[in-house]
């Protein structure tokens, strides 16, 4: 194409991105690692507490540099991340209430 | 109304009244309340599933004494996720736990890191790498969505020696009625929830298509901006965030 001639090509800025695909690589597989070290009969909510906050900054680097939400205003982050607080309320009250459920007596 | 004349800001990302809210372009803006409102729609199902899956007892208040390693399948507990999900394709009988998912986990997250390229080609205007990053986006979602068909076939085959029931009768694989697994609802539960992130996946792949082809003919170069890449890449990093929920509570935990 005529207007994008190869002098006007910018240089790409990557390196950030790919830190971020290591370190979400990384994460995976050291849930992996406890996945299968970790004794599941005695450490069981030592295990789950490990899954979920990894799980959670997985979230946070995916969210904040893959979707750029990290440099969006901060009005913007807030819409979306305060909504998002209220659900994480209602998933443990919820798991909580679960105990109480008792599914096996309705089926 | 003269209001364009002091805005710095490109056309693209004014609004009708000329200031930009949020400093973000309408259609950006408009993309992630949508994604807030699916965020809304997984919660939902992963609330279900954790519910449903407090709501029965675990393995050890049945079976007195069963460990992780005696563990066996019953209708009347919630299975353990790893000793469900351990078959590899072509590697009949062998044992292998949560690597498949594993390579299908990997996969996303290599097609997520593309995408991201793929956008930041886009903010340099960079037509030709636009188009490359694109095409490995895409290329990661068909193979994810063949893994998860056939990860779904497996499942719903079942194992060669089935489960036994008290009464005689032997089940194979996981339906919706009937699960050998475990309880029916753990399959139900994993088709609606695995379903629906691959029908996100799958409706991804679409758009990511048509944003290679619209690239590919030149539009976004002729438009001056490739806001449609970075819109239809922040859904699929979302497809890819549900998936690292989705691998953590379905798989792992």
């Amino acid at each position: 194409m005529a207007e994008h001639s190869l002098t006007e090509r910018q240089k790409p800025n990557t390196k950030h991105l790919w830190k971020v695909f290591w370190i979400l690589l990384a994460l995976t597989a050291l849930e992996f690692v406890v996945a299968f070290t970790v004794d599941a009969d005695h450490y069981k909510w030592t295990k789950i507490g490990i899954f979920v906050i990894m799980t959670i900054i997985k979230a946070y680097y995916i969210v904040g540099i893959f979707m750029h939400l990290g440099s969006e205003t901060k009005a913007f982050i807030w819409t979306i991340v305060l909504p998002v607080i209220f659900v994480l309320w209602l998933i443990v009250a919820l798991l909580v209430e679960g105990e109480y459920f008792g599914i096996e007596k309705f089926f | 109304m003269a209001v364009e004349k002091t805005s710095v800001n490109p056309p693209h990302l004014l609004w009708q009244g000329g200031t930009q809210p949020l400093k973000a372009g309408y259609g950006k803006l408009m993309m992630w309340i949508f994604l807030l409102s699916d965020v809304f729609t997984f919660s939902g199902f992963l609330v279900t599933y954790g519910l449903i899956r407090f709501g029965y007892p675990t393995f050890s208040e049945v079976v007195a004494g069963m460990t992780h390693k005696t563990f066996e399948f019953s209708q009347h507990y919630w299975p353990i996720p790893e000793k469900v999900f351990k078959a590899v394709p072509l590697l009949h009988g062998v044992d292998l736990p949560l690597v498949f998912v594993g390579i299908m986990t990997f996969i996303l997250i290599f097609s997520s890191v593309t995408m991201v390229l793929a956008v930041e080609a886009g903010h340099r205007r960079d037509k030709a790498d636009v188009e490359k990053w694109m095409l490995w986006t895409i290329l990661g979602g068909f193979i994810f969505l063949s893994s998860q068909a056939w990860e779904w076939t497996h499942f719903i085959h079942g194992t060669e020696h089935g489960l036994t029931l008290e009464d005689g009768t032997t089940i194979f694989g996981a339906k919706l009625g009937i699960n050998e697994y475990g309880p029916p609802n753990f399959a139900n539960l994993f088709f609606f929830i695995t379903g629906f992130h691959g029908f996100h996946v799958f409706i991804g792949v679409l758009l990511n298509i048509m944003v290679f082809y619209n690239t590919t003919n030149g539009i976004y170069q002729k438009r001056g901006h490739y806001e449609m890449v970075e819109k239809v890449g922040l859904y699929w990093h979302f497809v890819d965030l549900v998936w690292v929920f989705v691998f953590t509570f379905f798989y792992l935990v």
